[in-house]
């Protein structure tokens, strides 16, 4: 397949992988930011093929699993409506709230559908003028710009029984988070690949200069990873520590001019709860005033939402790169994919769930010819759970 | 928009109903038929859990099947319901090695349905059991009122008989058998998948639908076949992980040897599916001796319902039960069962 085929081959990837041993003289820890590129990475089992000396951690950019459980729970509330069509993103349908998963909202009469797009909603809103219609509007910038788009067309066609359940979230200051965070271990970044398409990368150069870490905006085939991973290394070694894009054949640094403008038309910048770190000032956006007739948390009043997390699920601290899957003592015991007690473990992109799905079982390591886990605990991580807040509430909650 | 009936990946372990998961091919259904057919019916030749029984009468060995099919839209790019419940059937009987004798049909039918589709249905089962040279030898037909079925279902039963020292089940693999796969898969999957979803893909991609049944006599003809399974519900990816299990086998195969039709493999990445565990309707996964495995291959290539076999990879003693896949960029991963399904409602 064209322009995919060719970011999959063999050997290109033994040439980029010998080139990363040559390069590595000491230990690195990269973090991947995307749940895309951990998908990607768990997938061809990139991570069994690098040096010993990178280590790649889990970031927290899975956008099913950082909407809050509280905004998962009010969906589910919405959905349960009479007169309510509800929208959304296929994944999200399987994330469990604090009481079932909008499957079992479905299943007890809520009347739940999957879009691909949220423009799709506006079709149902017009062929059910009855209804209300609401999307559930969530994501990193990468979904903003359509989610955006289908509120500003709503206005403009004047369609009045559409709305959006708002739960946005942007990247740059999860990474800021991460990096203010006492037990941080992240010495470079592979920036979001598809967010970065949105965004450009203007706004990372001052994180990189601020606290003196690379940043490489890189893709989501193997190649890209392998090669993002190689110039993160080359940084690393060199001591510089720039924003470099990998990704040019989808990302150049001003981003997509249109996209921004209408993001910035239709939502502004909001504190934010991110499920299981806390909530992370300026980190969402929400909808602008003049669309609040749009806002489906001010058209309908929902009351009565207690929210709450298992207390077993160290989520919050996977998605920080604070901790691995593999860590935790649920981890395919109580918690699996048909089991999950957190949304790591359902999404695609969820760091657990990709673990799970292709096979990191503890003690897989044991059998000939398995995979070989990630890396051992070690004693880099010991010290670090020493300085980790034991609530796994995380460092950057500000309640 | 899709206005498909939600399936249920998410299989909640105690659910109180049924969700669709439980039909999926994937771990809900093998929990459901563990946990409440198997210790209801629990019987020798059940709990072999192959596509079909092999019943010994007199000194004949007679292989059963059955199966239901409710496959939305009921017309797809290559193939319909009817073409599908014939060749299906067929399928699971061949598996065993058996030579099919006759197959039965029961529609269960929704008030208002139109009679002009119903006969073109019809049309087609008769054009491919025809084909097969298979007759539909009896039937029944039930009515329900609106609502109480999706148009139309069918259920089909089949008979055949295995021929005199032909033994051919999921448990019998065993390390160094070779696993030769019939051609490419997800080509039906994709084809339900972009016809329902208006994806555009149409003319582009189309159903394998086809029985198989000769391309497995070629075969047996050929070489020493242990096991033999048709990757339906659940993909490739269940088979080899079933035929695994089933003969406490370890399986290792390269991703780079799977064939998959450039559309369909498109079709996948748009829609961020795993064309490993998308349904096929006309393909064979066969696990066969090594002395006679390019004998048999040869002999696959030679039928045109073959002519793109490959050889997959190989059983093994090491990992009993699981099922490793050598990625294109040379590292491994895990296959394991889906949870629930990739797709909603294929067949």
């Amino acid at each position: 397949m064209k322009y995919v085929d060719e970011f999959r081959s063999l050997a290109l990837a033994n040439k980029l992988l010998a080139e990363i041993r040559r390069t590595v003289t000491r230990p690195w820890v990269i973090m991947e930011v995307c749940g895309g590129q951990t998908h990607s990475i768990v997938k061809y089992g990139l991570d069994q093929l690098l040096p010993p000396e990178i280590e790649l951690v889990h970031g927290p950019g899975c956008p099913v699993c950082v909407t809050s459980l509280e905004s998962i729970d009010r969906a589910h509330a919405l959905a349960r409506r009479p007169g309510v069509i509800f929208c959304s993103f296929g994944d999200m349908l399987r994330v469990p709230g604090s009481s079932g998963d909008l499957f079992q909202v479905k299943a007890q009469g809520g009347d739940v559908r999957v879009v691909y797009s949220p423009l799709d909603c506006l079709k149902v809103a017009r062929e059910n003028p009855g209804k209300q219609v609401v999307f559930f509007a969530i994501g990193f910038e990468t979904t903003a710009p359509a989610n955006a788009m289908s509120v500003w067309q709503a206005r403009a066609l004047g369609i009045g029984n559409y709305s959006i359940l708002v739960s946005h979230v942007t990247v740059p200051p999860a990474m800021t988070c991460i990096l203010e965070s006492p037990g941080n271990r992240v010495q470079a970044f592979l920036g979001a690949g598809h967010v970065c398409a949105v965004m450009g990368w203007e706004e990372y150069e001052p994180l990189a200069a601020r606290y003196r870490v690379p940043i490489v905006v890189t893709g989501f085939e193997p190649l890209d990873l392998l090669e993002g991973i190689l110039m993160a290394a080359r940084q690393l070694e060199d001591g510089r520590h720039e924003v470099e894009n990998q990704y040019a054949r989808a990302v150049v640094r001003g981003g997509n001019p249109e996209a921004r403008r209408t993001i910035a038309r239709v939502f502004e910048p909001c504190d934010r709860a991110w499920r299981g770190i806390g909530v992370i000032p300026a980190s969402g956006y929400r909808l602008r005033e003049e669309f609040a007739a749009y806002d489906a948390a001010r058209i309908f009043e929902i009351e009565g939402i207690v929210s709450r997390e298992p207390e077993a699920c160290i989520s919050g601290l996977v998605l920080q790169g604070a901790r691995r899957p593999l860590d935790c003592p649920a981890f395919g015991t109580s918690c699996t994919p048909e089991t999950p007690l957190g949304a790591t473990m359902v999404s695609a992109e969820g760091a657990c769930a990709a673990y799970y799905n292709y096979g990191r079982r503890r003690g897989a390591d044991s059998q000939s010819a398995a995979p070989r886990l990630v890396s051992a605990p070690g004693v880099a991580e010991t010290k670090v759970e020493a300085s980790l807040d034991p609530a796994g509430t995380g460092a950057c909650a500000t309640e | 928009m899709t206005d498909f009936s939600l399936s249920c990946p998410l299989p909640i372990t105690r659910r109180k109903t049924i969700v669709l998961g439980h039909g999926s091919g994937g771990k809900l259904s093998a929990q459901l038929i563990r946990e409440v057919f198997l210790p209801a019916f629990d019987n020798p030749l059940l709990n072999r859990l192959d596509d079909q029984a092999v019943l010994q009468a007199g000194t004949a060995r007679v292989a059963f099947t059955t199966d239901s099919f409710v496959v939305t839209p009921l017309f797809f790019p290559g193939g319909d319901i009817g073409k599908l419940a014939v060749h299906g059937t067929i399928n699971d009987l061949a598996m065993s090695g058996a030579a099919p004798l006759a197959l039965s049909a029961a529609f269960i039918l929704e008030e208002g349905f139109s009679m002009e589709e119903l006969g073109r249905v019809v049309a087609s089962m008769a054009e491919a059991a025809r084909a097969a040279g298979v007759p539909i030898a009896t039937g029944d037909t039930k009515v329900v009122p609106r609502g109480a079925a999706d148009g139309m279902f069918v259920t089909t039963s089949g008979v055949g008989l295995v021929p005199e020292g032909v033994n051919i089940s999921a448990h019998l693999a065993r390390p160094g058998d070779k696993i030769l796969l019939s051609g490419t898969i997800a080509d039906h999957g994709m084809a339900v998948m972009s016809q329902r979803e208006g994806l555009g893909f149409e003319g582009a991609i189309e159903s394998d639908t086809a029985a198989l049944h000769r391309l497995v006599a070629d075969m047996i003809a050929a070489g020493e076949i242990h096991a033999l399974r048709d990757p339906t519900r659940g993909g490739l990816g269940a088979t080899l992980v079933e035929i695994a299990t089933s003969a406490g086998i370890g399986v290792e195969a390269e991703a780079m040897a799977i064939p998959v039709r450039e559309p369909v493999r498109a079709a996948c990445e748009l829609l961020g599916l795993d064309p490993l565990f998308v349904a096929n309707e006309g393909k064979l996964a066969a696990f066969v001796a090594p002395a006679s495995a390019s004998r048999v291959l040869e002999a696959m290539r030679a039928n045109p319902l073959g002519r793109e076999a490959v050889m997959i990879g190989e059983a093994v003693e090491s990992h009993p039960g699981m099922v490793l896949l050598r990625t294109e960029v040379g590292g491994t991963r895990v296959v394991d069962l889906p949870f629930g399904e990739q797709l909603p409602r294929i067949c």
